[in-house]
């Protein structure tokens, strides 16, 4: 770092690749990416009820927009992330709170569940969504 | 360090990070994190009914005044929850002064429009205005 000076050598967050690649590790980068994801999601929500308020044509285009293949795309990776951010978000709960699940083996395989439990039940939404 | 022969562990600390409002941060964090788990379910599953049903009964969804307060609620916690986030992420990567200042403070102007488009849309709909 040339031309800077600092007072002192501040802690810095641990950079993504000086991580050999584990489970945990994998749920910890997912759980950040699909919470950044879900920022910008939830443009997609504001713009649904913005829509209904302000009238049929309004609705009737984001409606349209969003039976689309590339809306129906992008609703079900909305889905996949916020039922991933959701499901390691509470390990986040329990991990701060009781303080359970930091035993390596148990981590890791709660990560895994998390990412299984993302995909099939975004896919059981959708399917839910298009059978009813 | 070699001087910190007088120097208290937290002090230590304090020169090393922020040290500023972090705990304050995290706590805020955790709590609309917990008011989430029973908002987002009650959310994802009657807005997917909403929005299948068309028009009209989406506009009778929001009407309701249950559905209206839920709304909101969800809303705020959300919103705050992802203002908080995104912040923890700009610190974290953007290291340049200027540009982290102005991202954080884009942060919560996005973050606080976002909600009063959202809050204004219930709101709308709720009085049927």
């Amino acid at each position: 770092m040339s031309g800077t000076q600092k007072a002192d050598s501040r802690p810095v967050s641990p950079h993504l690749q000086i991580w050999r690649f584990h489970a945990t590790m994998a749920a910890s980068i997912t759980h950040r990416f699909t919470g950044m994801a879900l920022y910008g999601g939830t443009l997609l929500i504001a713009a649904w009820l913005f829509a209904l308020a302000s009238g049929p044509d309004a609705y009737a285009m984001v409606e349209a927009a969003a039976f689309s293949i590339p809306g129906q795309i992008l609703l079900f990776l909305w889905a996949v992330a916020i039922l991933y951010h959701f499901a390691n978000g509470i390990r986040h709960l329990v991990w701060d709170g009781p303080g359970a699940g930091f035993d390596p083996k148990v981590a890791s395989q709660i990560s895994i569940f998390n990412y299984v439990f993302a995909i099939v039940g975004a896919s059981a939404l959708m399917f839910a969504a298009m059978n009813s | 360090m070699a001087d910190s022969q007088f120097v208290t562990p937290t002090k230590v600390t304090r020169g090393l990070g922020a040290s500023k409002t972090g705990t304050s941060h995290h706590i805020r964090q955790r709590v609309s994190a917990l008011a989430l788990i029973v908002l987002v379910p009650w959310f994802l599953f009657s807005i997917m009914k909403a929005a299948l049903t068309g028009y009209d009964a989406a506009l009778a969804w929001v009407a309701s005044p249950l559905n209206a307060i839920l709304l909101v609620l969800t809303a705020g916690a959300a919103f705050y929850h992802m203002r908080l986030g995104m912040q923890v992420v700009i610190e974290d990567y953007i290291e340049k002064p200027g540009t982290r200042a102005a991202l954080l403070i884009l942060n919560t102007f996005f973050t606080a429009v976002l909600f009063v488009a959202v809050v204004m849309s219930v709101l709308r709909i709720w009085t049927g205005s």
